[in-house]
């Protein structure tokens, strides 16, 4: 009998201790996670050789120097440089549509002796939530956001090529190229759906369209608006130069192995004030020395559209990449740049270096990057000389730009979780983020294709944010998943907690009265479920303020 | 005339009456039956528009997809692109319209029908755009809808729910355009539902507790800022303030019909959109500036004889009982109400039994606030064969006229973002529509 009950207390013991065990490892892994960064992110190295570093700064510091002579000359001060985390923020918005995890910070924090820009974008050009998301962007610009006609567009194989293609740094002509002159099926061949988009009547490809997209996506023109009557406002544009673009397509068709071209096809079209249509001939509407001899007519127009001597598809690339990382474009409207200018501060710099590069992306990007636009504050450090609007249009400090609904909700999701959203994480759990995502961009509005208007908040959107699902859900009580609850369990105290929320969703510390004001609202809450709530109420808070909703 | 564009001044005023003023002034309200108990509640904006008053406000029931002219407001039984419609007399002597429309018939003394629409556009997207707008889609600026217009003109309604709604928007609500989003509709949906969101997650206190907080959140924002960043730029916190006002205004009833007597439901039909155009009238009771209301399905490239009868099915009782609920308390004189969608449909049938896009002679209905009643403009060729209708009324006339109507000088030039002059609308007057 005796020896029956020490067992069974034995067996008790023991279960209790393994319990005991477990919780204890949770609890180390969790503060290590809230604390630590992870082992194996913290490594220094920029991958990139010094040499093309220093090359890539004094571009930068080119770029900055036109825009100083600028400011001079209309007496503006520039903003000082910005923080760190502030500038990690910014990247982190711009380049993956999401704000850093708290594991990304503490991984940043960790890194010794370098430029922490340069090194987040080192991680962050790797990273396949960066060309996931930029291509993403692009596709917009290339084929809207439409669903297209059914069967023979195949939308997400083209942003995964796209992804493919910026992910291995493809050059970007490389890629505008492979854009105008594809062919194959849509399914095999991806980058065919540039041309498949605009199959919505089943007449074949839409030669006017493919005109307007590519002269809007690589040239930065707005022939389109010459498409029904000759340029009107003191535009010089003729009916016949958008039209004659268009006939570049002229042979494109459609045949059992996919796009192809029909040397016997042609574009015809009826001018205004003409009774009948005509034959149009291919012609490009400026420098038409640059196309080749010979070949195919999409083929000699990408080659033309592509041509180095072309400077308007480095301009019109320059122009995009800067309003993708500022969210505002150098000039407006993004896909309106005059030929033959004026041009603003740096967009020729800015093309010429894109040019002798080779195209090359992600050097465009870290030369953005690199510029004291980029990286100044969007503050000033002086109270009785706060920032103005003429500051801000004239770049001489960051603007203040409402986030994108895409980049809004990739950030509640981010912020609600304490580890990194990527790749990585569990294929459930990503299909669920993209599911909430596509939700929740419905109802705060998505802005279309992919354009850069300055607008200010709405009440439906602030309802959405106060009252709506994605935040509650995200912030409510979940010690398995929601970042609030876990901070709020896991914090050795309760700055630490405050300061944790803040690096989630704002990546930057709380100041001396915002630390003591929201410790002193833990302090008070006497049960642990009270104290749970004032950790919702602490990120419901955060969520709701301005500095989320704003890139700054 | 020129004027810069405010884009400060949202459609919502801030300047809130008090819920006390509102229920001292209930009484005032004359009205249907179903307004017997919330009257009081939603009514001190809506004083009855004596005659000769510019209109204030704007009813758009949209019929997505482009319903067929000759299937619904102008069909020609007796020719070869009759299509098999049957007729009934309406109230306007010598007009008939496709049997279904019965209901619709009997209102036609305070309807005018415009038989003569022309536009240029026939791809749903322009269209939509052109017919809301007034404007050709423009790809430099996105001009605002005629919603828009109405609040950003008539900016002095004090009510504390959005002025501009969409009820059942397809893809394309009304926008704001270059007036800005807060001139956006405020989309909802099935009104029998209540509005997403305005309830609060939290109880006040705690919900007091967390604006608090958010004060010394954005103070800190604050620093190094332009003082006037939110009222100038950002309109976080005065979207906040009205997102607020509004989840806790009364007016909220206006948007639910759910408590409505089963019998004033019966009279709209009791489907989502006859339930969209009654929560219509208590909207623009309770002082929104415009309603949009969408029924979707118009779009009969195949079996076009059966599937407007269907659409015509849902929308007879709701649009007739909405012009008698506006006449009763007398709002239909200060309330415009609009009728029509992208374009018309072909006048020849096409091999599925389908009719395809027609932008070049279609119907819009037109009521109140101003509009004649019991008057038809227009004539098109009962043989299919002219595009151009007789007497035609341009997409941009249409929009002039609605804005003479609310006292709008549609010429008045507003000052867009991208630096280019813009008329609210450029069409013309067109008299005869008028009372």
């Amino acid at each position: 009998m005796n020896s029956t009950l020490t067992f069974t207390n034995w067996l008790l013991r023991m279960r209790n201790a393994v319990i005991l065990a477990g919780v204890g490892a949770a609890a180390v892994w969790g503060v290590l996670e809230l604390l630590r960064p992870p082992v194996g992110h913290v490594s220094n190295a920029l991958r990139l050789p010094k040499q093309k570093l220093d090359d890539i700064l004094q571009t930068a510091k080119r770029v900055d120097a036109d825009f100083e002579k600028s400011w001079e000359q209309k007496q503006l001060k520039p903003t000082a440089k910005a923080d760190d985390l502030t500038l990690v923020r910014r990247l982190s918005l711009a380049l993956t549509g999401s704000i850093p995890s708290l594991q990304e910070i503490r991984a940043l924090e960790a890194v010794k002796d370098v430029d922490i820009t340069q090194w987040w974008l080192t991680q962050l050009l790797a990273d396949r939530r960066t060309s996931d998301y930029l291509a993403e962007r692009l596709v917009r610009v290339y084929v809207g956001i439409e669903d297209g006609p059914f069967l023979i567009y195949r939308r997400r194989r083209l942003v995964d090529w796209l992804s493919d293609s910026l992910q291995k740094n493809r050059p970007y002509d490389q890629i505008a190229r492979a854009l105008i002159d594809s062919k194959g099926v849509w399914t095999t061949s991806p980058e065919v759906n540039f041309i498949t988009v605009t199959n919505e009547n089943k007449k074949g490809p839409d030669e006017a369209k493919l005109a307007a997209r590519v002269s809007r996506a690589f040239l930065g023109v707005q022939m389109d608006c010459v498409q029904c009557h000759d340029g009107k406002l003191g535009s010089t544009w003729k009916q016949s130069d958008f039209h004659q673009m268009a006939a570049y397509f002229g042979q494109t068709d459609f045949a059992l192995n996919g796009l192809r071209d029909d040397p016997k096809k042609n574009y015809k079209f009826r001018y205004l004030g003409k009774t009948e249509e005509e034959v149009v001939p291919a012609m490009v509407p400026w420098k038409p020395e640059l196309l080749p001899a010979k070949g195919a007519p999409r083929a000699k127009l990408a080659e033309w559209v592509t041509a180095k001597e072309n400077k308007a598809f480095a301009r019109t690339i320059v122009n995009r990449m800067w309003a993708l990382l500022f969210n505002r474009p150098l000039i407006a409207p993004v896909d309106d740049i005059p030929l033959e200018g004026p041009f603003p501060e740096g967009l020729e710099i800015l093309a010429d270096d894109f040019i002798a590069h080779g195209s090359d992306l992600q050097r465009l990007i870290r030369v953005i990057a690199s510029t004291r636009m980029f990286q100044q504050s969007s503050q000033s450090a002086d109270p009785s000389h706060p920032v103005t609007e003429g500051a801000e249009k004239c770049w001489a400090t960051f603007p203040m730009t409402r986030l994108r609904p895409e980049q809004m909700a990739g950030s509640v999701i981010q912020a609600s979780s304490l580890s990194t959203i990527d790749a990585e994480t569990h294929v459930l759990f990503r299909i669920k983020r993209d599911i909430d995502v596509g939700n929740f961009v419905k109802r705060y509005g998505d802005s279309g294709e992919d354009t850069f208007d300055d607008a200010g908040g709405t009440i439906p959107q602030r309802l959405l944010l106060m009252n709506g699902n994605m935040i509650s859900e995200n912030t409510k009580n979940n010690p398995l998943v929601n970042a609030s609850t876990r901070i709020g369990m896991l914090a050795p105290n309760h700055a630490m907690a405050v300061e944790a929320a803040y690096l989630s969703i704002f990546t930057r510390r709380p100041n001396a009265e915002e630390a003591a004001h929201f410790a002193g609202l833990l302090t008070s809450a006497k049960s642990g479920n009270s104290r749970t709530n004032a950790m919702t109420d602490l990120y419901w808070t955060l969520m709701n303020a301005t500095e989320f909703s704003w890139n700054h | 005339m020129k004027t810069s564009h405010d884009p400060h001044c949202a459609c919502n005023s801030s300047d809130h009456i008090n819920r006390r003023t509102l229920l001292k002034g209930a009484t005032a309200i004359a009205g249907v039956s179903w307004l017997t108990p919330l009257g009081d509640l939603l009514a001190v904006e809506a004083e009855k528009s004596p005659k000769g008053k510019p209109a204030r406000s704007v009813i758009l029931l949209w019929l997505g997809g482009a319903a067929s002219q000759l299937d619904t407001f102008d069909p020609h039984p007796t020719t070869k692109i009759g299509g098999g419609v049957k007729t009934i007399p309406t109230a306007i002597k010598g007009v008939d319209f496709a049997a279904g429309l019965e209901q619709t018939a009997s209102v036609m003394g305070d309807v005018s029908l415009i038989r003569s629409m022309v536009s240029k556009e026939g791809d749903h997207e322009r269209a939509f755009y052109n017919i809301k707008t007034g404007y050709r889609p423009d790809p430099t600026l996105i001009h605002p809808s005629i919603g828009a217009i109405v609040c950003h003109e008539l900016p002095d309604a004090k009510i504390e729910i959005p002025t501009h709604i969409s009820i059942l928007p397809n893809q394309w609500p009304a926008r704001g355009g270059f007036f800005g989003a807060q001139y956006d509709a405020f989309q909802m949906y099935d009104p029998k539902n209540t509005v997403p969101d305005v309830k609060a997650r939290v109880d006040d206190k705690r919900m007091d507790l967390r604006l608090e907080s958010l004060s010394v959140v954005e103070r800190s924002f604050a620093q190094g800022r332009s003082a006037d960043l939110d009222q100038t730029k950002t309109l976080h916190q005065v979207s906040m303030q009205r997102a607020r006002s509004m989840m806790t205004s009364d007016q909220l009833k206006a948007f639910n019909v759910k408590d409505v007597p089963a019998k004033e439901l019966d009279a709209y039909g009791d489907t989502p959109f006859g339930r969209g155009c009654l929560a219509a009238v208590r909207l623009i009771q309770a002082g929104v500036r415009c309603v949009e209301v969408t029924l979707t399905g118009w779009d009969t490239h195949a079996n076009n004889l059966e599937g407007q009868a269907t659409q015509v099915k849902i929308f007879d009782a709701a649009y007739a009982s909405l012009i008698r609920d506006l006449k009763k308390p007398g709002l239909l004189e200060s309330t415009i109400v609009v009728c029509g969608g992208e374009f018309g449909r072909t006048p020849k049938i096409n091999n599925v039994g389908g009719r395809d896009h027609w932008p070049h002679g279609f119907s819009m209905l037109v009521a109140g606030g101003g509009f004649a009643g019991g008057r038809v403009r227009g004539t098109t060729d009962p043989e299919g064969v002219k595009k151009e209708p007789e007497h035609p009324v341009f997409v941009e006339d249409l929009h002039a006229t609605i804005q003479d109507l609310l006292g709008i000088d549609h010429s008045k030039e507003i000052m867009t973002p991208i630096g280019r002059p813009m008329a609210l609308s450029k069409g013309e007057v067109v008299g005869e529509l008028k009372v």
